[in-house]
């Protein structure tokens, strides 16, 4: 059963330089409990179909559903949680404070909420910094503390965008790792966009290799790594053929013009 | 003769003090960050004793220290009285009147986006009218009362209020908004979560400007017509009788009211706004 189903998906943005092709004839369906990474550089539409998903962009042709409704009606009935490049927490606010701003405002009772926070810190191993503010957290910590936020409501989708992209190698990894433990035991479905690699291929099942001007996808290539991965799986033969053939795909994509 | 040198003794004295604090190994502890001011203020206060006594600089351009003392002493209960009428009655009651008007007009802008292109302009141009203008029109509506004054104090702090407010609410960053709407957030919501807190920095910015517009805007309508008390009444009138001394205690009652009330707004800025950069610690 698919969870989001783009058909022939167009957006053009108009500009000050004339229209903006930033997606053509995007199709793709993504199932459930699916973790999807979105690969290309940028200015592939990567973002702006995360976006499209997310019911913060309009498309300008083709049909979009997500949970069997539009994208603005699932972003109404709050279908999915968020994650943004950066952590993006309010600074007013404790950590425990900006996981529990979703639940205030989608107005969950008071009990109940102080329950969902605690949970969500814990699985996002932040138990203990409740109290602190952002800013006395490292990025890292933010990073997680922003994936806590989105995972506090009931939203089976989670949308990523590039949310380990400002990290180092080794907090990157360490997440990745996290991420993948906590897709396993939440089951939810997963759109991640990034735009490395080994991160594409470590962390899915399904990925999807984008390319520019106008923004398109021109590989879909389905993970036959077990559900199971070390981070030693990285050096695996079936990991680097999987590696191999998105950066080939990333390369026929990429018309070296400029 | 002795008295000048004198005052240059204590300039000299002082200053050696204060640059062996400044070199101690302690100069960063608070006793020290303390004491230099002081010694730099009574260094002041003791030349410009010596040196208005050792020349006879007359009263009435210059009174010395002890006489604007005394007179304070010996008038108490006047200045109260005129701190009570100006500062509070006519200033704090004009600042929190046109504070939050200000506010509830940039609330208004912020939601209406047609009265920016009204309201804006309209507060840009009574911002422009000078005191000396509005102030006697005012005393004319409201009478000679604090009222009137307090008038005078709400037209002066509106605009740079509505102006920080309007600014403040404006600071949130596109990745901010986009969060509220991934929540599917409401507009007061947005508001009350959101873009308040990120505006205080600048509400209280705008808070702080106000504070010192509104003490001199309750003492200058005064000059336009007030009951006979109030600080700006006794200034004018001491100002015709060459009374100095106790001019010069109204400017001293002016200065701690408004250090002290600057000083409140700046300490609750420090509870609210704990968490910008400005004010992390």
């Amino acid at each position: 059963m698919s969870v989001i189903e783009a058909k022939k998906l167009e957006l053009t943005f108009q500009t000050n330089d004339g229209p903006v092709h930033a997606l053509a004839d995007v199709n793709l369906e993504i199932g459930k409990g699916d973790f999807v990474s979105f690969i290309g550089p940028s200015g592939c539409g990567k973002t702006t179909f995360l976006r499209c998903i997310a019911g913060l962009e309009t498309p300008t042709g083709g049909t979009l559903s997500v949970n069997g409704m539009t994208a603005d009606e699932a972003r109404r009935s709050r279908a999915y949680g968020y994650v943004f490049q950066a952590a993006g927490l309010y600074p007013w606010r404790t950590i425990a404070g900006n996981v529990r701003l979703p639940l205030e405002i989608m107005g969950y009772p008071k009990a109940e909420m102080s329950d969902r926070v605690a949970r969500v810190l814990e699985l996002v191993e932040l138990s203990g910094f409740e109290k602190k503010y952002p800013w006395q957290l490292s990025g890292g910590m933010q990073q997680r503390a922003s994936i806590a936020r989105a995972l506090a409501f009931d939203a089976d989708i989670l949308l990523m965008d590039e949310p380990f992209g400002a990290l180092d190698e080794i907090v990157r990894d360490h997440l990745n790792e996290q991420l993948l433990s906590l897709w396993a035991r939440t089951e939810k479905t997963i759109a991640f966009v990034t735009h490395s690699i080994p991160e594409a291929v470590y962390l899915s099942t399904k990925i999807v290799v984008m390319s520019p001007r106008p923004g398109r996808i021109t590989d879909v290539i389905d993970s036959s790594l077990p559900k199971e991965r070390p981070l030693d799986i990285r050096d695996s033969k079936e990991f680097l053929e999987i590696a191999h053939r998105v950066r080939e795909g990333l390369r026929a994509g990429h018309a070296y013009d400029e | 003769m002795e008295l000048v040198i004198l005052a240059f003794v204590v300039w000299a004295a002082g200053t050696f003090v204060a640059v062996q604090i400044a070199r101690s190994p302690g100069h960063d502890a608070m006793p020290a960050r303390i004491a230099v001011p002081v010694i730099f203020g009574i260094m002041v206060l003791a030349m410009w004793e010596l040196l208005v006594t050792g020349l006879n600089v007359s009263q009435v351009i210059l009174p010395a220290p002890s006489v604007i003392a005394s007179t304070f002493a010996r008038s108490t209960s006047t200045l109260w009285g005129d701190f009570l009428q100006t500062a509070l009655k006519g200033g704090v009651s004009g600042y929190l009147i046109g504070c939050s008007a200000a506010v509830a007009a940039a609330l208004a802008i912020d939601r209406v986006p047609f009265l920016q292109r009204g309201l804006l302009p309209i507060g840009n141009f009574v911002a422009a009218l000078p005191i000396v203008g509005i102030a006697p029109i005012l005393v004319g509506w409201f009478g000679f009362d604090w009222q009137s004054k307090a008038a005078v104090v709400v037209v002066m702090v509106f605009f740079p209020m509505l102006v920080n407010t309007v600014q403040g609410l404006a600071d949130t960053t596109a990745m901010q908004r986009d969060l509220m709407k991934t929540y599917s957030a409401g507009y007061w919501q947005s508001l009350l979560k959101l873009r308040l807190p990120a505006a205080m920095p600048f509400i209280f910015n705008g808070l702080k400007i106000s504070t010192t517009l509104a003490l001199i805007g309750a003492i200058v309508a005064e000059y336009f017509g007030s009951p006979t008390r109030g600080m700006g009444f006794r200034i004018s009138t001491e100002v015709g009788r060459l009374g100095l001394d106790m001019v010069w205690a109204e400017i001293t009652v002016a200065a701690i009211a408004g250090s002290v009330f600057y000083g409140l707004v700046a300490l609750i800025e420090r509870g609210v706004t704990f968490w910008h950069p400005s004010q992390r610690s």
